[in-house]
C-alpha cells in the first residue's frame, strides 16, 4: 500500500503495463512532457508527441490496435475527441463485429474531462454518456487513486476499446497544467474532494473489473448514484441529508460501460427512491439509462436527476450552479415523495 | 524598408500599444487569481493583428482562435466588457457564459473557438455567406502553425480554393504546438503546403507591422475584388508560452525550482526497473533537454523581436509618449471596472452558488 496523487496513480499504472508488455506504446499531444516519466523510462519510441491531428492519431490508433501494439492513445481532453469522432462511432466500435469477432481492438483512449475549475464549455464537458452509447466502446472515469490505477490496469491488459477518463478536478496534473494551479494566488482546495485527489493504492496494483460499481455509503431512504466527482458530491450530500433525517447511499459507478445493473437495481430496490448524479447533459445519456434500467428490472421509484441542462458557462458562480452541486443534490433528494 | 502605402504608423503603433497594454492587464489579472482557468495572451503578436486589422472595415468577418482577445481590442470591441468576461463576471461581452477562449462579437462580426484549426472552416463559411450577401466583404481566419496539422483546417484551404473564396488564412507561426516544438511533428514546408492548394501565399514577419501590413494588403484587395483566397505566414514569438504558468516558461523562470518539482521522479523513473534500454532512456533525456533548449533559445530572441518596440521607431517619440499615455488611462480605468465587479470574490469557485 503507498499513497499516491490520482494523475499520478494513473501514469503508474500505465508504467505498469508498458514494463510488462512491450507493445504497449502511448502517444498524445505533449505526451513526451506531461507524461516525462514514463518517456525517460521507456524512451522516445514507445511515448510519442502526436501533431494537434487528433483524427489522424486516434484513427491511428485503432490502426496499430489492429496490426499487434496495444496503444493508449491520449486525446488531451474529453471535448476534443469530437474532432475524432468516427474513429470511435465508425471503427473502434465497429470493426470487432465486421470481422465477426476474429479482430480485437487493444484499445485505450485516455482523456481528461470534468469541471468545476472554470475553464469553459469546450474544456470542462465529460462526453460519457454519447461515448457509452456506441456498440464495444467500454467507458469508465475513476473517483480515487486505487480505482485510476486499477481501471487504468485493468484497461490496458482488456482487449477491447476502452475510454478512460481522468477526472481533470482530481488530477494534479490537469489543476495544476489547466486551472493554474501552479498560482499561489488560488486555492482549489474547497473544491478538490481530498479523498479523490489522493489516497491508498494498493501495491502490486489491484486490477479493478470493468463494469463493477462500488457502494460508497449504505442508506435505507435514498440512492445517490454517480460518478467521477460526482461521486464525492454525493457523500457530501449524504452526510447533510443525514443531518435532516434522510439515510442516503452512494453508489459510484465507475464504469459507464458496461453498466453495473445489478448494483443499480440492488441500491434502489432497497430505497425506493434514487436520484442520479451526472456531470453530463442530461438528455439522452445515463441519467435517462438509470431510469430505464429501474423500469425494465420492474423496481417502482420516486426519481429525480441532477445533470447538466445547457452549455457550462465560464464565470465561476455560474459554472457552480450549471454543475451537480451538493445543494443541488440535497435539494433533489429531498424532495422526492 | 519605406512605409507601405495606406499605414497610418501612428495608428498602428495605437492599436498595438492598446493591444499590449489590455494584454498585460490580463496577464497580471491571471497572476493575481482573477482570471479562472487558463489565459493565452496575444502579446507578441500585436504586428500581425495591427497590421491585418488596418485593412478591415465594416463588417469583414473574423474567426479567432484561442489568441482572440488582441484582435478584438484591436477592432474596438469595448475593453471593459472583455476584461469583466475574462474576469469571470455575468456583467462581461458574453454575460459570463464564454470566458477568454470563446470571445465572440457578433457586432463585428468576430467569433473565437478553442479548438484548434476551427477558425479555418468558420471563415470559409462566413466567405461564403459574404459572397452571397455581402459582395466585397471579406473572412479572415487566424490561426497558428501547430493548426496546420489539423485536418479541418487544410480541407478549409481546399474548399477556399475549389469555390474561390474572399478568404485570407493568416498563419501566426510561433513555432510550438502547445508545449511540443513544431518542427518535429510537422512535415514539409507550411508555406508549399499552402501553395499546393492553390491559395495565393505571401510571408511576412511579425515583429514588422509595416511588412505585415503590405503582405496582408495585397491578399485582402484581391479577395476583396474576388480574385480568391491567400494564405499569410508570418512569423511571430510568445514570450508567455502557450498560456500563463505554462511549465516550459516556468522552467526558463525558475530552472532551480521546476527542476526541484520535477527532477525525484523523473531520477527515479530513469532509473526504474522495466522499461526501455540505456540508450533508449538516454534518448529520452536528451529529448526533453532540447525542447528545453529550443524554448530557452526562442524566448531570448523575442526580447529583441518585440514588434512594439519595432513599431515605436515608425513614429516620432513626441507621439508615442502621447499615445501610450492616452491608452494607458483607459486600460486603468477598465481594468479597475473589471477587479471591482469580482473582488468579493476570495478565490473563483471556492464558495457555493450564489457567491461570485
Amino acid at each position: 500500500m503507498t499513497i499516491m496523487k490520482y494523475g499520478q496513480a494513473v501514469d503508474f499504472a500505465v508504467g505498469e503495463a508498458m514494463a510488462e508488455d512491450d507493445r504497449v506504446v502511448t502517444w498524445g499531444e505533449d505526451v513526451k512532457l506531461i507524461h516525462r516519466d514514463l518517456l525517460v523510462r521507456f524512451g522516445p519510441e514507445r511515448v510519442r508527441d502526436t501533431p494537434i491531428s487528433e483524427s489522424a492519431f486516434l484513427y491511428a490508433g485503432i490502426g496499430a490496435a489492429m496490426a499487434g501494439l496495444r496503444p493508449v492513445v491520449e486525446i488531451m481532453l474529453i471535448d476534443f475527441l469530437p474532432v475524432a469522432w468516427s474513429g470511435i462511432v465508425n471503427a473502434a466500435s465497429k470493426f470487432r463485429d465486421f470481422s465477426g469477432g476474429r479482430w480485437e481492438i487493444p484499445l485505450v483512449v485516455r482523456a481528461g474531462c470534468g469541471g468545476w475549475y472554470t475553464d469553459g464549455g469546450q474544456h470542462e464537458q465529460v462526453l460519457w454518456g454519447q461515448l457509452a452509447a456506441y456498440p464495444n466502446i467500454n467507458v469508465v472515469c475513476p473517483s480515487t487513486p486505487a480505482d485510476a490505477a486499477g481501471l487504468m490496469l485493468t484497461a490496458v491488459e482488456t482487449d477491447e476499446v476502452v475510454v478512460f477518463l481522468e477526472h481533470q478536478l482530481l488530477s494534479e496534473q490537469w489543476i495544476d497544467y489547466l486551472a493554474g494551479g501552479s498560482r499561489s494566488t488560488v486555492d482549489f482546495d474547497h473544491l478538490i474532494p481530498a479523498d479523490g485527489a489522493q489516497g491508498e493504492v494498493p501495491l502490486p496494483l489491484e486490477r479493478v473489473p470493468l463494469g463493477r460499481a462500488a457502494v460508497r455509503r449504505e442508506g435505507s431512504d435514498v440512492a445517490l448514484i454517480s460518478l467521477g466527482v460526482g461521486a464525492h458530491r454525493c457523500i457530501e450530500a449524504a452526510q447533510v441529508l443525514g443531518g435532516s433525517g434522510i439515510d442516503a447511499s452512494v453508489l459510484d459507478l465507475r464504469s459507464v460501460s458496461p453498466l453495473d445493473r445489478d448494483a443499480v437495481v440492488d441500491q434502489v430496490r432497497k430505497t425506493r427512491r434514487v436520484v442520479v448524479v451526472d456531470e453530463d447533459y442530461v438528455r439522452g445519456g445515463l441519467s435517462g439509462e438509470i431510469a430505464a434500467v429501474l423500469l425494465e428490472a420492474d423496481v417502482a421509484a420516486a426519481y429525480a436527476r441532477v445533470a447538466v441542462e445547457g452549455t457550462i458557462p465560464f464565470a465561476p458562480h455560474l459554472e457552480y450552479a450549471a454543475l451537480p452541486n451538493v445543494e443541488r443534490i440535497v435539494a433533489a433528494a429531498a424532495g422526492l415523495e | 524598408m519605406a512605409l507601405p502605402k495606406g499605414l497610418d504608423p501612428a495608428s498602428a503603433y495605437r492599436t498595438m500599444v492598446r493591444m499590449r497594454l489590455v494584454e498585460e492587464a490580463l496577464t497580471q489579472a491571471w497572476a493575481d487569481g482573477l482570471v479562472p482557468g487558463e489565459y493565452h495572451s496575444g502579446i507578441g503578436e500585436e504586428g500581425i493583428n495591427a497590421g491585418i486589422l488596418a485593412h478591415l472595415s465594416g463588417r469583414d468577418s473574423m474567426a479567432l482562435d484561442h489568441r482572440n482577445t488582441s484582435p478584438l481590442v484591436g477592432r474596438g470591441t469595448d475593453i471593459t466588457k472583455i476584461m469583466l468576461e475574462v474576469l469571470g463576471s455575468e456583467e462581461g461581452l458574453n454575460l459570463g457564459k464564454a470566458g477568454h477562449m470563446h470571445l465572440m462579437d457578433p457586432e463585428l462580426p468576430a467569433a473565437s473557438d478553442g479548438i484548434v484549426g476551427a477558425s479555418g472552416p468558420l471563415a470559409v463559411g462566413a466567405a461564403v455567406a459574404n459572397q452571397r450577401l455581402n459582395p466585397g466583404r471579406v473572412a479572415v481566419a487566424f490561426h497558428g502553425e501547430a493548426a496546420m496539422n489539423q485536418g479541418m483546417l487544410m480541407e478549409s484551404y481546399n474548399l477556399a480554393v475549389a469555390w474561390g473564396l474572399p478568404v485570407i488564412f493568416v498563419c501566426k507561426d510561433n513555432k510550438w504546438s502547445i508545449t511540443t516544438y513544431s518542427a518535429e511533428v510537422t512535415g514539409g514546408d507550411l508555406t508549399d503546403r499552402a501553395k499546393a492548394f492553390g491559395l495565393r501565399v505571401r510571408r511576412a514577419s511579425g515583429d514588422r507591422v509595416e511588412d505585415v501590413y503590405a503582405a496582408a494588403g495585397d491578399l485582402i484587395r484581391r479577395a476583396r475584388s474576388g480574385a480568391g483566397p491567400g494564405f499569410l505566414h508570418v512569423s511571430c514569438h510568445r514570450p508567455a508560452g502557450h498560456f500563463e504558468g505554462d511549465p516550459i516558461v516556468r522552467l526558463l523562470k525558475n530552472p532551480r525550482g521546476q527542476a526541484a518539482e520535477w527532477g525525484p521522479s523523473i531520477a527515479d523513473s530513469v532509473r526504474a526497473q522495466g522499461g526501455g534500454s540505456r540508450s533508449e532512456r538516454a534518448a529520452a533525456l536528451t529529448d526533453l533537454t532540447k525542447r528545453g533548449a529550443r524554448a530557452a533559445r526562442d524566448y531570448t530572441v523575442r526580447s529583441r523581436m518585440d514588434p512594439i518596440r519595432r513599431g515605436r521607431r515608425l513614429l516620432d517619440p513626441a507621439s508615442a509618449d502621447r499615445i501610450e499615455a492616452m491608452e494607458a488611462t483607459e486600460v486603468e480605468t477598465a481594468i479597475t471596472v473589471a477587479r471591482g465587479a469580482v473582488d468579493q470574490r476570495a478565490t473563483f469557485g471556492a464558495t457555493g452558488g450564489g457567491a461570485r
